[in-house]
């Protein structure tokens, strides 16, 4: 080793150079990929308003569709949905969250507890149109409250109960054991925990995933097609007896099964669903960054 | 308590009896006889793995909920069993109050934090006035010498206290229940040298109204701050004694060898 002041200990070796071109290539690729995800959403998001922004109006949103689907509006279809959403929410939310109660604050590791993870995976992995025929089966032949906002409404809860477990069970876990310890270490039960410290903490994590899992139920299509949604319908349900039009169903029949329909109506359509969905995720973000912001520890 | 309990442990606070702890198939505890008296901190040392705080968590059950823990022989707190049939683990855990490495103050107000052990053993249907509540927190608060800091701020967050602070939030929450034993898992070792010499002095204070257990690594800890103590090496218990006679004089050659730092 050489003291001399003239030799730059920190100089740029040769194996420096070739290492830093690697590394900007690898950068430079996984932004490339980055972006390429972004593209696809960004081109729908822009036709879709570039084609179907001009259909938006009051009357398009209020009206119910006139001359064999061609014209008027959307209106029975987006009360459909809604009325679609909310009554597999009233199913699937209490039961998955008890669910996932269960799992993360009961249940003891055993094969038991195992299977039931693997069923709950499972679940989320069946094709939707399984999960159709399955409703078919069940809820509108079996338990006989034939093609209904009640039979497909219980078929999306169960489709989508599984998200609802997951995301439940998982803003459970995140809650950090030393408070469960310190509730139980006091003589509180288990209940008497989760009641006052475990769910107020976790309340936040479970409503985003119940919102992610709102949205996910707007566009569905294919488990309502024969279990409750109608081809058309000029007026709005009364009661989850009832058949109903919805958005997703409405979008496939304008765009493949009507003659006739003017260019821009589809699009006008799926502007308005994938607005919805849009909204409810901005919502859960906004939602759970300000539930955020008030924890700490 | 009843008579009979009283009558056979007038002195002893912990009795274990051969007390054996397996997780799964590794044994962590191998037939533990030990008496802890009434009214003193005793303090366990022993380098890690040596089965104190296994030892501590057995005796407030904490460690059941781990599925894969098998328990033999019995430990008796205050005269009673506390593994036997007709314990209520709620009852054990009220009667033992525990405090953890790191303070584990609950994400509540420090009002809601000291007296939530007392909501939790109150029945719904009996009324606790606020102002019964206020004289709780308040001498509990002073029992650990935290009222005056706090007393303006009683709905500030318990997480937004300083560690020492914290610490002392979580002895002063087990006040109010009136526990008769208080375990105490290393809790000084998230603290700094200031925070510790608060707390210990804290601990000092408490010993007259109850027994204290505190697991230590700090043999310093253990002389400063316990009358009895208890060293343990590989899931036994090698030496109990008067503190000050196990680190002047310690009988076996295993105490001497781990107090002046062979090992562990």
């Amino acid at each position: 080793m050489s003291n001399s002041p003239e030799i730059n200990i920190f100089a740029e070796s040769e194996l420096n150079i070739s290492n830093k071109k690697t590394e900007g290539l690898f950068r430079i690729l996984y932004m490339m990929m980055t972006w390429l995800l972004i593209l696809p959403v960004a081109t729908i998001l822009a036709i879709l308003v570039y084609k179907g922004g001009p259909m938006i109006s009051f009357e398009f949103l209020f009206s119910n569709p006139i001359k064999g689907m061609t014209a008027g509006g959307i209106f029975p279809a987006l009360i459909g949905t809604v009325w679609l959403v909310s009554v597999a929410l009233l199913f699937s939310v209490p039961l998955g969250v008890a669910a996932a109660i269960y799992l993360s604050e009961y249940a003891k590791d055993n094969w038991f507890t195992r299977m039931i993870n693997l069923a709950i995976i499972n679940l989320a992995g069946v094709p939707s149109i399984v999960h159709a025929l399955f409703g078919v089966g069940a809820f509108v032949l079996f338990f006989g409250f034939g093609t209904s906002i009640l039979a497909a409404s219980l078929t999306l809860g169960i489709m989508t109960l599984p998200v609802v477990i997951v995301s439940s069970y998982e803003s459970l876990q995140a809650v950090p054991m030393a408070f469960r310890e310190a509730c139980w270490s006091m003589g509180a039960t288990r209940w008497q925990t989760i009641r006052r410290i475990v769910l107020p903490n976790s309340v936040s994590g479970i409503l985003t995933g119940v919102i992610l899992e709102v949205s996910r139920t707007t566009g569905e299509t294919a488990p309502i097609m024969f279990t409750g949604a109608a081809f058309f319908l000029p007026y709005l349900p009364e009661s989850v007896f009832d058949q109903t039009m919805a958005l997703s169903l409405h979008l496939f029949v304008v765009s493949t099964q009507v003659p006739h329909v003017p260019e821009g109506l589809p699009y006008g359509v799926a502007l308005v669903l994938i607005g919805m969905v849009l909204t409810m995720n901005a919502a859960s973000i906004a939602f759970r960054t300000y539930l955020r912001g008030r924890k700490k520890w | 308590m009843s008579e009979v309990s009283t009558a056979t442990t007038g002195k002893y606070s912990i009795e274990s009896e051969k007390l054996n702890l397996w997780y799964g198939s590794f044994q962590a505890l191998f037939d533990v006889d030990l008496r802890i008296k009434k009214g003193i901190i005793t303090s366990m040392i022993g380098p890690s793995g040596c089965g104190k705080s296994t030892y501590l968590r057995s005796v407030n059950r904490i460690n059941e909920r781990l599925g894969y823990v098998k328990i033999t022989g019995s430990i008796k707190v205050m005269g009673q069993n506390v593994y036997a049939e007709d314990a209520e683990l709620v009852q054990v855990r009220k009667q033992i109050g525990m405090v953890f490495q790191r303070p584990n103050p609950l994400p509540l107000s420090i009002r809601d934090n000291i007296i939530f052990g007392h909501r939790l053993h109150t029945p719904k249907s009996e009324k606790v006035s606020v102002k019964k509540e206020d004289e709780l927190i308040e001498n509990s608060l002073k029992q650990v010498l935290l009222w005056d800091k706090v007393k303006d701020n009683l709905k500030r967050k318990a997480t937004e206290l300083s560690l020492e602070e914290q610490q002392k939030l979580c002895i002063a929450r087990l006040l109010p229940v009136k526990p008769a034993v208080i375990l105490m898992d290393e809790p000084c070792s998230a603290l700094d040298p200031k925070g510790t010499a608060a707390v210990e002095e804290l601990i000092w204070e408490l010993r007259d109204n109850y027994t204290i257990l505190i697991v230590t690594h700090n043999m310093a800890q253990a002389r400063r701050a316990s009358e009895e103590c208890i060293f343990m090496l590989m899931g036994k218990v090698v030496e109990h004694a008067p503190t000050d006679e196990m680190f002047v004089n310690p009988e076996h050659e295993e105490t001497a060898d781990y107090i002046e730092g062979r090992y562990g």
